[in-house]
């Protein structure tokens, strides 16, 4: 739990500052009065300030949960969404029926779903916690494609000695392939091209190429 | 859809309590208008328009079902 203590002339005052501090709203937070404050005689003479200790209700994990479920409920869909704590961050898993909708044409829509999550869960937090959402396992399938069109890949370029070039992909998607690689010591992978048309190029190492190289 | 814009919009801004989102509906297209408190533009919107863009893909997607169009307008609330 984030908290913080702020002064001001009034409470009131100083809640403004502490939520502007915080970055969220009145009910994100609990506010602990230390000294209320006193305006003194004619606001002049012995006036003391206001002290307040403010602190940010929610976690991640529960703000990401709330947002969810108000997701799925607004959509009217039969799902349940389960969130687990590892040694990665956060991990989401929402399983139901009619749970299409909210992957969309190649995982775009999830994509954009783990994005907005993670920015609202993290709001207003001093430790961000990294949250990987996955929907009907879509994300796991996709992945261990992925790994796999990684391998078949390596084995390409080194039977070839060329670079080999893969088709656009979401930096989520070429992440994967770049873990994937990045023990193979013999191989390089590099990311070319602009957003959304960025490509994995996979070659052997030391192998001088055109292009822009990371 | 217009509840769903709602939600995603409330929970990213600072002032959830100007946030409205109206509707215009045509035979081909349904009109989105959020708005949002001017200080709460950005967080709509992002750097380069990525939470914007992250909108509009999560609700195309969940209002794939019905044919129309959707277009999302995001403005201030004055």
């Amino acid at each position: 739990m984030r908290d913080i203590e702020e002064t001001g002339r009034t409470v009131e005052e100083a809640l403004e500052v502490a939520l502007e501090r915080l970055n969220v709203t009145a009910e994100e937070v609990e506010v602990e009065v230390i000294t209320e404050g006193n305006r003194g005689f004619m606001g002049i003479f012995g006036g003391a300030p206001a002290k307040i200790r403010v602190m940010i209700k929610e976690n991640p994990m529960d703000k990401a949960l709330a947002f969810l479920e108000k997701v799925i409920d607004s959509l009217a869909i039969e799902a349940e969404v389960v969130a687990a704590k590892d040694d990665r961050g956060i991990k989401i898993e929402i399983e139901g029926q009619n749970v299409g909708m909210l992957i969309g044409r190649r995982g775009q829509a999830l994509d954009a779903w783990r994005y907005l999550t993670n920015i609202i869960a993290n709001k207003g937090v001093r430790e961000r916690e990294r949250i990987r959402l996955d929907i009907a396992g879509y994300r796991a399938r996709r992945v261990a494609m992925l790994e796999d069109l990684a391998k078949r890949t390596a084995k390409r370029v080194r039977e070839r000695r060329r670079p080999v070039r893969l088709e656009q992909m979401s930096p989520a998607d070429r992440r994967i392939i770049h873990i994937t690689l990045q023990n193979e010591a013999d191989l390089e992978t590099v990311s070319e091209g602009r957003e959304p048309y960025r490509q994995v190029v996979v070659s052997p190492k030391g192998e001088l190429r055109y292009g822009n190289r990371k | 859809m217009q509840e769903l814009l709602e939600i995603i919009a409330k929970a990213l801004v600072n002032n959830p309590d100007v946030v409205t989102v109206n509707k215009v509906e045509e035979d081909s297209t349904l009109l989105l208008e959020l708005k949002v408190a001017p200080e709460d533009m950005g967080k709509v919107i992002g750097r380069q328009g990525r939470i914007a863009r992250a909108i509009r893909t999560v609700v195309r997607s969940a209002s794939a079902r019905d044919n129309r169009r959707v277009l999302i307008e995001i403005m201030e609330n004055v």
